[in-house]
């Protein structure tokens, strides 16, 4: 008991990280099942990054959508991205925080169009924000901020 | 207001251009979402606080380029583009902007 006592700022260290792992390593897993079977519900719905050309009396209505996503990452893996600073090279803990982020944007953006009944999204468009600060500052709030943005195409019914 | 991220509006033709319009707007995340974030920074997983902050941001900006090209006359706003710049520490700035045209 005294052990702990004395080294309480290692056992705190020592309880974040697991935590981190934990319930990181879970929220993510949940995140990738629930974005897979989103990404399978709208796969009907197709998004292109060209802008395309339409016949002109076929579009009944065209309309900017966006969609965002703010995912931050969890003490574990921001352990593994310090420790990955000091040698350097693929850092696959904040890969994965990237790529969830995208995907939910491009997800949400994409029920929004599906809300307003639309065929088709042309000239998908991905941008990254900074409210928070730099996801790989200690101390600080790391997250990644990803915008999706795009034209959505509703057509004539024939 | 007709707002489009290609270079036309689909299904119109333009008929008339009035030049670039943007708007733009900084927010600061405010202490308690920060606090928030703080302890969700721990286990990982979306920040709502922020994603709402950024979406509002978003809003924002869009209408005041929308507004200004209402002033020149126009009806649709097109290649619309975002993009973001933090200007100081724990803030953004979110511009867009696009060009101004009237459509038929």
């Amino acid at each position: 008991m005294d052990l702990l006592l004395d080294n309480l700022d290692l056992v705190m260290f020592l309880v974040l990280v697991c935590l981190g792992y934990t319930a990181g390593s879970w929220a993510e897993k949940k995140h990738y099942r629930s974005i897979e079977a989103r990404e399978k519900e709208l796969l009907s719905l197709a998004v292109v990054t060209a802008e395309g050309s339409f016949p002109k009396n076929n579009v009944a209505q065209a309309v900017l959508v966006t969609g965002s996503a703010v995912v931050s990452i969890d003490y574990f893996k921001r352990l593994l991205a310090i420790l990955r600073n000091i040698f350097g090279g693929r850092v696959k803990s904040y890969e994965s925080l990237v790529d969830r982020a995208r995907r939910e944007a491009i997800l949400r953006m994409k029920t929004a169009a599906q809300e307003q009944g639309a065929g088709m999204i042309v000239n998908l468009r991905l941008e990254t924000a900074a409210i928070g600060r730099n996801a790989n500052q200690k101390k600080q709030i790391g997250s990644v901020e990803a915008i999706a943005y795009g034209t959505a195409i509703r057509f004539n019914r024939v | 207001m007709i707002l489009t991220n290609v270079s036309t509006v689909p299904g119109k033709t333009i008929v008339e251009h009035f030049g670039i319009v943007q708007g733009s707007t900084v927010r600061a995340k405010h202490v308690g979402r920060d606090l928030m974030a703080g302890l969700k920074n721990l286990v990982g997983g979306e920040l709502k606080g922020y994603t709402e902050l950024l979406q509002d941001a978003r809003e924002e900006a869009t209408q005041r380029m929308a507004e200004q090209a209402q002033q020149f006359g126009a009806n649709a706003v097109v290649n619309i583009r975002f993009a973001t710049s933090s200007v100081a520490q724990g803030a953004a700035e979110l511009f867009a902007y696009g060009t101004a045209v009237r459509v038929e």
